[in-house]
């Protein structure tokens, strides 16, 4: 995909995007849904992809969505199958700008592994919403800075 | 004709409630007002204290001391009473646990079923008296282990169960007529049921002696777990149907459990999920009227099941309302006669949302505050969680801990020695009728918003408990709550406990083995069965229990049972929550 040098520096400007997904079968929606809260009281600009949503339709929404960021959150243990896939999906769809972070129950070896594929954050219970909210727009000012 | 237009049921009842006043003797309240002035108010110039404002997670505000004076609005003898007597405050039997302890019953379920299998087998000989079964999400959401939406997840976080086979597997070797079973699963609950009967069968046990629960609470689905199949009018039909299923046919069986657990994980405060989670009562006892059942044909084998989180004497006052309430309703709304249709039997699990993935040894306290709690507001059966679930699915070590946590209360605090114990005390009777109160506030929202389908599809009812849960957040983010290891006393840890890894060969053993079953099987029979399925989820008339348990025996598929309703009924999408 070629992009004009304007359609960069107005994504550069813009407030950040960000789509909130539980890919997979998990209905534990309580973390996402105050995420979603606490993202929109940040300033950001938050997509909620509902419940149950396949890795493929995460990955076609962010890009459908122009999102700068997926955030991913499970807690049913399928974090090291779902979070990859959709990484995947999203580089398929052209969507490799787009930041991926995620969080849940996720042990220290898993989130090592999650690590080394881009997947960040990976969060668990009781973290401060700063240390999350800090952390993505860290990602995505560098991501930016990047594309520049 | 009527002049004066009468209120709702619930509108008298509130104002019923505001409008009672008992005499309290007049020298206690100028001692009260004295105490206030003379000592409390000094007191306060000279030490303050530690907070502006002290309230529940209900947000309600509470004073420095309660005195007879603060229950003029509760009567010793109608609202109280004595346990084993209406309205049953003080307990659902007269003797409590002087006669019977609780039942500990955990919930366990992981992997394969030989895995789960071995784990009820050790819970049984370590003295656990009912078993309690967790399945995986591809079983919860009714898919089979070798669909491609169940990858990752099969046996993850609990059993998985994709046929008949299964089920023969995780209860090998245990007698159904000698244990009672509880089965969590809701959307795909009359397959389940439908499997055990079956299972029942080939161990020659009648479905007469059969005991347990499934959970089947699927209005609770919609509003807070989200494990949902079809449309809420579909599985509201199937529900209807296993009430008349089991009211004729397994007389010890307990088909529903109303369940305000995930109502309050998902977030809300004590209050919504007392009131969210009566209020799904409610609604199934219309459901089981509207199908012909007389109240007290079905109301006695209702059965709740609550949660038990940190803020002690409000669970407390929690449960104590809640019988209460459902007494008094079914009573008095639903002309019940029967006193076991009065009864609110519940079942308890400590919170899974208050334990700590930090410093996650402290989870142990945790999890005996609350089991203390739920004891002292006269829990039925109750499941204590493991120190290690902020992590994973517990160890055998930590699950022992969490049953070893409820004998000690049991055993050697005497707390279960005297009925319960804190009835009397002004503040717990005070802040009983507050839930109580709160309680019937929600019932007559949620009944002008067009009833409990109606504030699930217009998203109500999820929307305030995400509200509550970001509040409850903000709190804690703001140090206004403190959560001991989280935001306050912290430590630097390295990998502080061992968790429990699932055998990745579950997945693999489970997809072989249900792609080999329909190798194996009468594909015929299995076509036959499933077609006769359809022709029962379109025919209203019909009972769907018969076809499924048909199905089940002919070894179709969970999935292939339940995508004969995704066919039929569709799909379900929430409405928007932000």
């Amino acid at each position: 995909m070629v992009r004009t040098v304007s359609s960069v520096i107005k994504k550069n400007q813009r407030r950040i995007r960000i789509l909130v997904a539980k890919p997979g079968l998990d209905g534990h929606d309580r973390g996402a849904l105050v995420l979603c809260r606490a993202f929109r009281d940040a300033g950001m600009e938050v997509i909620y992809a509902g419940l149950l949503p396949t890795p493929e339709q995460v990955a076609q929404m962010a890009v459908d969505e122009d999102v700068d960021v997926v955030a991913l959150s499970l807690l049913n243990g399928a974090h090291m199958t779902a979070f990859p896939k959709v990484k995947r999906e999203l580089e398929k769809r052209g969507g490799k700008n787009i930041v991926v972070v995620g969080g849940g129950i996720i042990p220290d070896d898993d989130r090592k592994k999650l690590e080394k594929l881009g997947i960040t954050g990976n969060y668990g219970p009781g973290t401060p919403l700063k240390t999350i909210i800090d952390h993505i727009v860290k990602r995505v000012k560098k991501e930016r800075w990047l594309e520049k | 004709m009527k002049t004066v237009t009468e209120g709702s049921f619930w509108e008298n009842k509130i104002k019923s409630i505001r409008s009672k006043k008992r005499e309290t003797d007049p020298k206690l309240e100028s001692e009260v007002e004295r105490w206030y002035e003379k000592v409390y108010l000094p007191s306060l110039k000279k030490i303050p204290e530690r907070k502006k404002e002290f309230v529940t997670t209900s947000n309600i505000k509470l004073k420095a001391v309660y005195t007879p004076a603060d229950i003029k609005d509760v009567d010793p003898i109608e609202d109280i009473g004595l346990p084993g007597n209406y309205p049953f405050t003080r307990g659902i039997h007269p003797t409590m646990y002087r006669s019977r302890l609780w039942t500990m019953r955990m919930f366990s379920g992981f992997g394969a079923p030989e895995d789960t299998n071995r784990r009820l087998k050790y819970l049984l000989s370590h003295g656990e008296t009912g078993l309690s079964i967790a399945f995986d999400m591809p079983t919860l959401y009714g898919y089979d282990a070798d669909d491609p939406r169940a990858f990752g997840e099969v046996g993850r976080c609990g059993v998985n169960v994709s046929s008949l086979d299964d089920m023969l597997r995780i209860f090998d070797g245990i007698p159904l007529d000698k244990v009672s079973t509880s089965m969590t699963i809701n959307a795909p609950a009359a397959v389940l049921m439908a499997m055990y009967v079956a299972v029942a069968e080939s161990q020659g046990v009648q479905k007469k002696a059969l005991r347990g629960t499934v959970q089947t609470d699927i209005l609770k689905e919609y509003i807070a777990q989200k494990e949902w199949a079809f449309p809420p009018e579909a599985h509201m039909r199937i529900i209807r149907d296993m009430m008349v299923y089991s009211t004729k046919e397994m007389p010890q069986w307990n088909y529903i459990s109303i369940s305000g657990y995930h109502i309050r994980e998902a977030g809300s405060n004590a209050i919504q999920e007392l009131a969210f989670t009566l209020a799904d009562g409610f609604a199934y006892v219309d459901l089981g009227i509207s199908a012909g059942l007389p109240v007290d044909s079905f109301a006695p084998r209702l059965s709740f099941f609550f949660n038990c989180t940190m803020n002690f004497f409000e669970e407390i006052a929690k449960f104590r309302a809640a019988r209460r309430i459902w007494a008094t309703v079914m009573k008095e709304k639903y002309h019940a006669k029967d006193p076991r249709s009065l009864i609110l039997r519940f079942h308890t699990q400590t919170s899974g949302a208050s334990l700590t993935w930090q410093q996650p040894l402290n989870n142990i306290v945790r999890t005996s505050i609350e089991a203390l709690a739920a004891v002292l507001g006269g829990t039925q059966s109750l499941h204590t969680n493991s120190y290690d679930e902020a992590w994973a699915l517990p160890t055998e070590k930590a699950a022992m801990i969490a049953l070893r946590t409820q004998q000690i209360i049991a055993e050697e605090t005497g707390v279960a020695d005297v009925v319960d114990p804190l009835g009397g005390s002004y503040y717990v009777e005070w802040l009983t009728r507050r839930l109580e109160e709160g309680a019937y506030e929600y019932f007559d929202k949620i009944e002008k918003m067009g009833g409990v389908l109606q504030a699930i599809k217009s998203g109500y009812l999820q929307r305030e408990i995400a509200e509550t849960a970001y509040q409850t957040q903000r709190k804690i983010e703001e140090g206004d709550s403190v959560i001991v290891g989280v935001n306050a006393y912290k430590i630097r840890e390295k990998k502080p406990i061992d968790i429990l890894r699932i055998d990745e060969r579950a997945q693999q053993l489970q997809i072989t083995r249900v792609k080999k079953l329909r190798e194996n099987r009468d594909n015929q029979k299995v076509a036959e069965a499933l077609d006769l399925l359809k022709q029962a989820f379109r025919d209203d008339t019909k009972n769907v229990m018969y076809p499924i348990i048909n199905a089940v025996k002919a070894r179709a598929t969970l999935g292939e049972i339940m995508n004969v309703g995704r066919e039929v009924y569709g799909s379900w999408s929430e409405p928007y929550l932000l």
